[in-house]
């Protein structure tokens, strides 16, 4: 059996069932309490935890990371949430400098299993500091695993997931996904966090994708079925680690690559896919493998301007036919 | 104010025998940098280890200590080990770290020793954290936490002392003011010089202290304490102190007149100790080279030891990043 739900409802199951079942567990951030989340996510938790569990912070990302990181260190699950990637700029030295890196420098005596909670994304016309994508540059440290779910029912699984492991967690939330809906099993829980998932199956070229992106990937693959072309999307899911094998194993059966990434081209996740591609399966290759990731601008405010530097079903597609070349010219 | 008082005498001796035992252990291990055994960064405790042993001694073996990158005097005083913290700057696989860390980096969390934070000011929140998850589990625990001077101009140290606050958060903060950040003096890097006063804004109870003086650290450290495993809420520490050597082994000291160093170590917190001690009838001259032969032995044997201890195999580089993922 399963309902429809939206992607806030999947994930404000996934925290109230963490809440729920570990005493550990706290919930740490700007505005999760008594505001009850800047996306409604955590919406009267403060009444059903309590002021100990559920903490509003002042606006300090750094110290608030910070003593999520410490917390984590010292017995607790802490649940940090920061209330977009930009904002996480300001605790990068905690992420980085701490949380990814005290395993490794104290020897293997300390971890961290922290999990933070990042909104990411643009399409909403909040301008050039609520939009961007930096899944990319936290998937490119070592020391922390990097989430981004795409789906409902990794909304939901995936913080449980995250709270298993030793390790800091980011997971990403895709700010347009809180409102779209999915089919939710209703005995859906914990995911796991090794594998990419194929979402849908085809034999002409591969989409690789994840987060907000494979919606508009999942789109750009209805309209080329239109045209008879069968594209395959893979969603990525975990993007650091990311699964080399299911996405070479996509690629060798299609032989074509489309990468869509709403970070920027320049050094970004969808970059590192394309060289790991062109390192393992070059010679299974019909075709150069293409990127449609945002432009090199920050998000502008205006939407016909935020529409054009952002992928689109549109322009997946056409990068798909262009992977098809004189097959479909 | 009277001065402050004197412990019984085996626990006085103990924090003389820290203090030398710091002392000689940063003199050695400069001698072991001009070697070559040591490298990287290598920053001496020398003339402020009045500040660990009069904090340490007053915790608790559980109460988790976060310090700061010129950290070796608080790992020994914490009961790290010459021998752990010598081979961890050697690069060695048996030092405390793993040879991961090296001087800035002493871990022990068997010791509740929480490094060794390099980035000025790191440290606090994950203090704050620690204290945090003591509160919230109900554990009687102080969390100490070592910055410098130069971290109360970081945006971490004004974060970290309101939250705290809010929070009432069992931290006891002791900020070893040794005058310069880095290279630049107090008066050209903070606006506001009376560095306690800014903890008292975010109204944390904050006090200054004499930093050579280690019956008055211990003292204060001794309140301090106190008042945040009661419930009370975060202190803060300003204990006035001075390096006497460099501020890393790269460091030529333009920037401090000599006469300054020379003033500051007619107060060595070791021959003021000293002092107080023969007076009080506790230290006599043999009991003082007994305990400086002991002293001596520890380092000397400490620096064998990490000469003899094995590097880690290359095969392990990747080791530890993660933990394990075997069984799950």
């Amino acid at each position: 059996m399963s309902k429809r739900v939206t992607f806030r409802e999947a994930f404000r199951l996934g925290l109230h069932e963490a809440l729920v079942s570990d005493p550990r567990v706290v919930l740490i951030g700007e505005d999760v309490g008594a505001y009850g989340g800047c996306y409604a996510v955590s919406k009267g938790f403060l009444s059903e935890f309590g002021p100990e569990r559920v903490r509003d912070t002042p606006l300090s990302e750094l110290a608030f990371v910070g003593i999520g990181i410490g917390a984590a260190m010292n017995g607790l699950r802490p649940i940090v949430e920061v209330m977009t990637v930009n904002f996480s700029l300001l605790a990068l030295d905690q992420i980085i400098n701490n949380a990814a890196t005290l395993r490794h420098m104290s020897g293997g005596q300390v971890g961290v299993p922290l999990v933070l909670r990042l909104a990411t994304g643009a399409g909403r016309q909040v301008a050039a500091q609520h939009s961007h994508s930096f899944e990319g540059l936290y998937a490119h440290v070592p020391g922390i695993r990097v989430l981004a779910p795409g789906t409902v029912e990794d909304a939901r699984g995936m913080l449980a997931s995250a709270l298993r492991e030793p390790d800091p967690v980011l997971i990403f939330e895709n700010a347009m996904l809180y409102a779209m809906e999915g089919e939710l099993a209703d005995d859906a829980g914990a995911v796991e966090l090794e594998h990419a998932r194929i979402r849908r199956p085809g034999r002409d070229l591969s989409l690789i994708t994840y987060g907000g992106s494979l919606h508009k990937a999942l789109a750009a693959a209805e309209d080329l079925a239109r045209e008879g072309l069968e594209a395959e999307v893979v969603d990525l899911r975990t993007l650091r680690p990311l699964d080399d094998e299911t996405i070479l194993g996509s690629v060798r059966r299609t032989r074509r690559a489309v990468i869509v990434d709403e970070g920027w081209r320049t050094g970004s996740l969808s970059a590192e896919v394309a060289a790991r591609i062109a390192e393992k399966a070059f010679f299974d290759l019909d075709a150069p493998v293409q990127r449609v990731c945002a432009e090199e601008v920050p998000i502008p405010y205006p939407k016909h301007l935020e529409d054009a530097a952002l992928p689109s079903p549109e322009r997946i597609a056409e990068a798909a036919r262009a992977t098809l070349g004189e097959r479909h010219g | 104010m009277s001065p402050p008082a004197l412990p019984e005498p085996e626990v006085a001796l103990e924090w003389l025998r820290q203090m030398l035992l710091i002392r000689r252990f940063e003199e050695r291990s400069a001698q072991e940098y001009s070697r070559g055994k040591i490298r990287g960064f290598l920053h001496l405790y020398i003339g402020e280890e009045a500040c660990a042993a009069g904090v340490i001694g007053q915790l608790r073996g559980d109460d988790p200590i976060v310090s700061h990158y010129r950290e070796h005097g608080h790992a020994l005083a914490r009961g790290l080990g010459a021998r752990a913290i010598m081979a961890e700057m050697f690069g060695r696989e048996s030092g405390c770290s793993r040879g991961r860390g090296g001087s800035m980096h002493l871990f022990d969390a068997s010791r509740h020793f929480y490094g060794g934070n390099a980035i000025v000011g790191g440290g606090m929140p994950l203090a704050a954290g620690m204290a945090l998850a003591d509160q919230l589990q109900r554990r009687s625990r102080v969390t100490a936490c070592f910055i410098g001077d130069g971290a109360v101009a970081e945006g971490a140290f004004h974060e970290t002392m309101n939250l705290s606050s809010l929070w009432k958060l069992p931290v006891v903060f002791a900020c070893e003011n040794n005058l310069y950040a880095m290279g630049t003096a107090l008066s050209r890097h903070q606006a506001q010089p009376e560095l306690w006063q800014k903890a008292a804004a975010y109204r944390v109870r904050a006090e200054t202290v004499d930093g050579m003086d280690v019956l008055a650290v211990a003292e204060a450290a001794r309140r301090a304490v106190e008042y945040a495993r009661a419930g009370e809420g975060p202190y803060f520490l300003e204990l006035r102190t001075y390096r006497f050597r460099a501020h890393s082994m790269y460091d030529p000291e333009l920037y401090r007149d000599r006469r300054e160093v020379e003033e500051w170590k007619a107060r060595d917190p070791i021959a003021l100790f000293e002092a107080t001690l023969r007076e009080a009838g506790i230290l006599d001259e043999a009991k003082g080279q007994q305990l400086r032969a002991s002293v001596d032995a520890e380092v000397e044997d400490s620096v064998a030891f990490a000469d003899a201890a094995p590097l880690e195999p290359l095969s392990n580089l990747l080791e530890g990043v993660c933990a394990p993922r075997e069984g799950r």
